[in-house]
């Protein structure tokens, strides 16, 4: 239901984080998922930082879904 | 500064090779249903104003075989927020000396009479922000009292949740609350008799915070297959193609493709902070009528910052839900715009009466401007 | 249509049209000088012929950027290069601007000297005479700072004269360069957003040279330069003038990566931002290449080929995305505002 954006924790202080979203950098609040460390990947909506992201979980769906589909479909990706 | 991973994700999730992949499967999955059940419909449902701008913004009906309806059910802000509410945060703008704060996407939206745009150009103190804490320092930077309009689902309400439990909020600033729950909306629709549908694609960001396990009442219950996925335009066909291999064996099941951000539990610390700040009502839904337990309201603990009670707006005549007008079985996707009487008619995208017509991704709206759900585009081929 | 000003129908897109439709060219009956270019063609400059080979172009905007100065330039650069630009699309040399600024009781005269001094840089640069003007102040509160309105005219030879109307079945669609620069900046300013590594400015720049160039290749039929309502409002002009239908590829267009970011932050179309330094250009199918090898070796380094008129029809745009999946593209309904949902 929401526009969640994916970004980039850089600096962390007192309830705010700045994160970097590919070279733009937004203050934004910790309230929510307050153990967000620099480096982490957090998505970001309305301001907020509401959950984090696990890029090892994006890249092991997606290459099980290349493997699936490669030996359905016959073409390599 | 070389690819960020973020951007890394991205692009895997846009990638047209896997794409193309994703849509050779569905289009056999569907063949075999087509054969198997005599399907000649196949209706999948997602509740989720963002997932209907992904499906609209990257053409995704128009990839898909004309088997499949992609139904935008009750899921964004602007189509279901009735309304009586946007006339009292009209009238609050216009008849009290108060700033009026929106997130865009409410900001256009007309009550019964007029927009917060309109009551903006009639002299209204309205401003849009992009977040709750942006609203929070423009409330800070104005002298006069500050009134929040706060829209939206499971995802936006944990953060005013957490201003306000963590008593953050500026002394001159109150909320008019109009929050709403996708889980419990869904559960009452499904429950509905001869609801057509095959599939759900559930809400990615809601569900950060309710976690998937919130959904399973649909494959356990209701026999439905669902999957909880994500934004990007591989994700929804990643759902669709899901549920198309859930319906073909058979077995309805939740699906979790957005692990990259939901777990089963979801945000705790988030849903804490929403119990503690807000009760739950029932509430009336644009388009729809009232459905139990699924809205929001400020507790008793709160009503200091409750708009309603500051200013005790009594909205005696409101709108909604126009004789003839077919908006709750569009949402439901028990009828097609083309089956209401007033679609392009009375409702059209410059006069929108219902629900559906009102967003500019409402099913209505787009079926106004795009003639259909797919246009038989002559290019599409090439 | 409602029965009070508002915001939105200042926005550039389909609010905009209907208030120029239904209130000013219903009431104006003298529109045009001749055979020429008047207000029912509402082409980026009007055109009045002169006797002999040349025409005369004619175009008036008015300028009320906030913030005034910006990165990439402010209000003063903005109003001459965005008249200059007005009347470059046309095939016209500009060769003189007038200009009119009101401005608030309490501005600061550094301010004002400032912006009279991007304003003559652009003039010096572009050799366009800044030959007369009016200046006015308001009382406090009655303006917001300053607004500039700047009227300019130039000189078109008739076989070079540019119309919006002249998109024909087969033509390939050219934009000079990254689009939705200047309202991304002004954008990320309002949202108090930050670009860090690398610098988000306006590309707000005359484009004189560029249209000269394509010009003395031939073949361009039709040209727009993308301010308020973007790329999408431009595409839909020339579509709807000239009776086609136009195709273009999401992955051919040419968007810097903080244009993409804050587009994906703010859930606003890129094809919705205002571009101050770009055209977009229907040219004949055969010499695209050849035009876009020109614009790439005299500086405009992402010019790209995004899309083709496909057929005679009501004047749709369609967009292919990258999934191949297809839409229509609308100009923005109203004022372009960020949203959640």
């Amino acid at each position: 239901m929401c526009l969640g954006v994916p970004g980039v924790v850089i600096e962390i202080e007192e309830n705010t984080a700045v994160v970097d979203f590919d070279g733009i950098r937004l203050r934004v609040d910790t309230f929510l998922v307050p153990d967000v460390r620099p480096g982490d990947f957090v998505i970001v909506h309305a301001g907020s930082i509401i959950a984090k992201l696990s890029e090892e979980e994006a890249m092991e769906v997606i290459s099980a879904w290349r493997e699936l589909l490669a030996a359905l479909g016959g073409e390599s990706v | 500064m070389g690819e960020s991973p973020v951007s890394r994700i991205i692009k895997a999730y846009r990638d047209p090779a896997i794409a193309k992949l994703i849509c050779n499967r569905i289009t056999e999955l569907v063949k075999t249903l087509v054969k198997k059940e005599k399907k000649e419909i196949i209706k999948i449902m997602h509740v989720c104003g963002t997932h209907e701008h992904t499906i609209t913004y990257y053409g995704i009906r128009d990839v898909l075989p004309e088997t499949i309806k992609l139904i935008a059910g009750p899921g964004c802000p602007v189509c279901i927020v009735p309304a009586r509410e946007i006339d009292e945060a009209v009238k609050i703008a216009l008849e009290h000396d108060a700033l009026v704060l929106s997130y865009g996407d409410m900001y256009r939206v007309p009550g019964s009479k007029m927009s917060l745009a309109n009551a903006r150009s009639m002299g209204g103190n309205v401003q849009v922000v992009y977040g709750f804490r942006d609203a929070v320092e423009k409330s800070r930077k104005t002298k006069g009292k500050a009134v929040f309009f706060a829209v939206g689902f499971e995802t936006t309400q944990p953060t005013i949740a957490s201003y306000v439990a963590l008593n953050k909020i500026p002394p001159n600033m109150s909320i008019l609350v109009s929050h709403r729950l996708t889980v419990p909306a869904v559960k009452y629709i499904l429950k509905q008799p001869d609801i057509p549908l095959d599939g759900i694609i559930a809400p990615g960001h809601v569900s950060t915070i309710t976690g998937a396990g919130a959904w399973s009442f649909i494959a356990e219950d209701c026999g439905l297959p669902v999957v909880v996925t994500g934004f990007e335009p591989i994700d929804v066909l990643l759902a669709v193609m899901d549920l198309l291999e859930m319906l073909v064996k058979g077995k309805p099941k939740i699906v979790n493709e957005y692990s990259r951000a939901v777990s089963w539990n979801g945000n705790v610390r988030a849903k804490e902070y929403i119990l503690k700040v807000f009760k739950v009502v029932d509430a009336d839904w644009r388009g729809i009528g009232v459905l139990p337990e699924s809205g929001l309201a400020l507790r008793e603990t709160y009503s200091s910052i409750d708009a309603r009670k500051i200013f005790n707006i009594r909205i005696d005549r409101w709108i909604d839900v126009k004789p003839g007008c077919r908006c709750p079985d569009i949402i439901l996707g028990r009828a097609e715009p083309t089956d209401c009487p007033m679609f392009l008619r009375a409702c059209t995208p410059e006069k929108p009466l219902g629900a559906c017509m009102v967003s500019s991704e409402g099913t209505c709206a787009i079926w106004a401007k795009y003639g259909g759900y797919r246009r038989n585009v002559s290019i599409r081929d090439q | 249509m409602s029965s009070i000003i508002t915001l939105a129908h200042g926005s550039g897109g389909i609010k905009t049209g209907e208030l120029i439709n239904k209130v000013i060219r219903s009431i104006i009956s003298f529109k045009k000088v001749s055979s020429g270019v008047g207000l029912d063609d509402l082409d980026d400059s009007a055109i009045i012929p002169l006797n002999g080979e040349m025409l005369l172009a004619l175009t008036i905007d008015s300028y009320t950027v906030k913030p005034i100065f910006f990165p990439g330039g402010d209000i003063g650069k903005l109003a001459i290069t965005g008249t200059i630009n007005d009347l470059a699309v046309m095939g016209a040399l500009p060769i003189a601007i007038v200009d009119s600024i009101v401005v608030e009781e309490g501005f600061s005269i550094d301010n004002l000297r400032r912006i009279v001094q991007s304003m003559n840089e652009v003039s010096v640069k572009e050799g366009v005479a800044i030959v007369g003007g009016d200046f006015k102040v308001m009382p406090k509160g009655n303006v917001d700072e300053i607004v500039i309105t700047t009227a300019g005219i130039g000189l078109v030879r008739k076989n070079e004269l540019v119309l919006d109307s002249g998109a024909k079945v087969g033509d390939k669609v050219i934009v000079t360069g990254t689009i939705g620069e200047h309202g991304a900046t002004i954008l990320a300013m309002q949202l108090e957003l930050e670009a860090t590594d690398f610098n988000l400015l306006s590309d707000c720049s005359p484009i004189t040279k560029v249209i000269r160039e394509v010009l003395s290749i031939g073949g361009l039929h039709a040209a727009k330069d993308p301010t308020r309502g973007g790329l999408a409002t431009a595409l839909n002009d020339i579509a709807k003038k000239s009776q086609v239908n136009i195709v273009i590829r999401e992955r051919d267009i040419p968007i810097s990566r903080g244009v993409r970011a804050i587009c994906e932050l703010t859930g606003i179309d890129p094809l919705h931002l205002a571009c101050e330094g770009r055209a977009v250009m229907v040219v004949d199918g055969e010499v695209a290449e050849t035009i876009i090898n020109k614009l790439r070796n005299i500086g405009c380094s992402d010019a790209s080929i995004i899309g083709e008129v496909t057929e005679e029809g009501e004047g749709l745009v369609f967009l292919k995305s990258v999934v191949g999946g297809t839409r229509i593209i609308d100009p923005p309904r109203g004022e372009v505002v960020p949203r959640i949902c």
